[in-house]
């Protein structure tokens, strides 16, 4: 990648930035935290979310001016449009599960995100969706993303609000409610996008026995292994919130992508180095990035 | 404005909780209390969203007597034969007769759904090990060396496996744990970040 000079003079700085911060902090020992309008020992964090903004904005910005940014093919990806294409020829309904967290988890707002794409999807195939949903306050927000998602296909009298379920906040009463579902209906595609916890499996292998192609993702990494074992194809960890750029293509979104991917590259760099540092004796170095 | 406004209350929100973690002045606390206490009452109101959408949902069905209404009647009266337990009653705390219906109705159901996990699981991992490329036989051998090595006859049959497992455990496997973890958390902030700024807004709706 050819970095232009004023993203070398950023990183640069922000390393010099980084390193003068840290030092500072760690020269002083705050005693008493309830009087202090800053926690010294959290400016490392600071520094590190200040730098990862700026990456990002710079990203965004280079993108907006028209730089053309690659960004790699993901196969559970691509398997959406397979999938909902599947359920279209076999005349079965495509069945959308958001996880059993509430909107104030990252992983529910981003399957919402992927919902609306999914729901544009479906809709230009005629295809029935059903979004059963876990807790109430994520309701409303499934019934828009699907609503619009009909509306941008062009066919918002398809739309069927009751096909937006709210079934229980209880995780065990949700897959069972769930499973039914997969068992009635029978839908040939299964997307669970979302927060996953022990009903993973309930659910991807209940899946697995109708026949259903299944794409799966989360970041809650115990779960993983039983979307790898049970589905067809795995979007795992940060590949569900890079599903947005990678749907969209919008500018906006790549360039925050390709920042995030940047800030990767740095972190990795950094525990190579921590990790050779440390072996070598060299404890200061990793003391940095210590986090009270 | 329709849009603006949420953008608006999404960035003061979201910067709260970010400031929240870096100042811990005894003034400023009782506010991000008091943020967090309205997050808890605005979730409690969509309570009333998710029994709404339950109740017309299954009413269509029961109405028209459509597939299952039966079933879906015995949803609906469950539902409000709760409520009324838990608000005419004595209350839902120990003792109560809503505590009983719920310890001795709700939670063997729960056990039974989680029970179900044992079997699936077995059937999971017997796809999971089948030998049938190199990665999978990676899988089934590292699988089995753990397996040993967590059960008393691993270590009768060589002293040294527990050993081993925590070795795997500990170094290759916390590895890649860790990789996905900070992508994933890289990815977080990223998506958080998109949305504090208002870049991201398809969750609003209405684009």
């Amino acid at each position: 990648m050819k970095v232009s000079p004023f993203l070398k003079s950023l990183f640069l700085f922000s390393s010099f930035l980084l390193i003068l911060l840290i030092n500072f902090s760690l020269s002083f020992a705050q005693e008493d935290l309830s009087h202090s309008w800053f926690n010294l020992h959290r400016i490392n964090m600071l520094v590190f979310l200040i730098f990862f903004f700026a990456v990002i904005i710079i990203f965004i910005e280079r993108a907006k001016v028209g730089k053309s940014l690659f960004i790699r093919r993901i196969a559970g990806l691509d398997a959406i449009e397979e999938a909902v294409g599947r359920a279209t020829e076999m005349g079965k309904p495509v069945l959308y599960i958001s996880g059993i967290e509430d909107v104030d988890n990252i992983q529910t707002v981003a399957s919402m995100i992927i919902l609306g794409n999914v729901a544009k999807m479906v809709a230009s195939y005629e295809t029935p969706l059903y979004v059963p949903i876990c807790m109430p306050f994520v309701v409303p927000i499934a019934e828009e993303r699907v609503k619009e998602g009909y509306a941008s296909a062009g066919k918002p009298d398809a739309y069927n609000r009751d096909n937006v379920r709210y079934i229980s906040s209880e995780q065990f009463a949700y897959a069972a409610g769930v499973n039914g579902i997969m068992m009635r209906e029978k839908p040939a595609a299964n997307l669970m996008f979302g927060s996953f916890y022990a009903e993973s499996l309930l659910i991807a292998e209940t899946g697995l026995s109708t026949g259903a192609i299944q794409v799966a993702g989360t970041a809650n990494i115990h779960q993983l292994p039983f979307f790898v074992v049970a589905c067809d194809y795995t979007i795992i960890g940060e590949e569900l919130f890079a599903t947005s750029a990678y749907l969209s293509k919008e500018p906006k979104l790549l360039g925050s992508l390709k920042g995030s991917d940047l800030t990767k590259a740095i972190i990795m760099v950094i525990l190579a180095l921590g990790a050779i540092l440390d072996t070598l004796g060299i404890t200061h170095f990793a003391s940095w990035f210590y986090i009270e | 404005m329709r849009r603006e406004v949420p953008v608006v209350i999404c960035f003061l929100a979201g910067l709260s909780f970010i400031l929240e973690y870096f100042i811990p002045h005894q003034n400023v606390r009782p506010i991000f209390e008091n943020f967090r206490q309205w997050a808890i009452i605005v979730i409690t109101f969509a309570y009333v969203l998710g029994i709404s959408n339950i109740v017309r949902v299954n009413y269509h069905v029961i109405q028209k007597k459509g597939r299952d209404w039966f079933y879906k009647m015995v949803l609906v009266l469950g539902l409000f034969f709760m409520i009324i337990v838990g608000l005419f009653f004595g209350g839902i705390g120990e003792g109560t007769v809503f505590f009983w219906i719920y310890n001795n109705a709700y939670s063997p159901l729960q056990s039974t759904m989680f029970a179900l996990l044992a079997f699936f699981i077995a059937s999971a991992a017997f796809r999971a090990f089948r030998v049938r490329t190199f990665q999978a036989s990676l899988l089934a051998i590292t699988a089995i060396l753990v397996m040993l090595g967590r059960v008393p006859v691993g270590e009768n049959v060589w002293k040294s496996f527990p050993d081993l497992v925590e070795w795997i455990m500990n170094v290759p496997q916390l590895a890649g744990k860790r990789a996905i973890m900070i992508g994933a958390a890289l990815g977080a902030i990223s998506t958080a970040l998109k949305i504090l700024v208002g870049l991201e807004r398809t969750y609003l709706g209405g684009e």
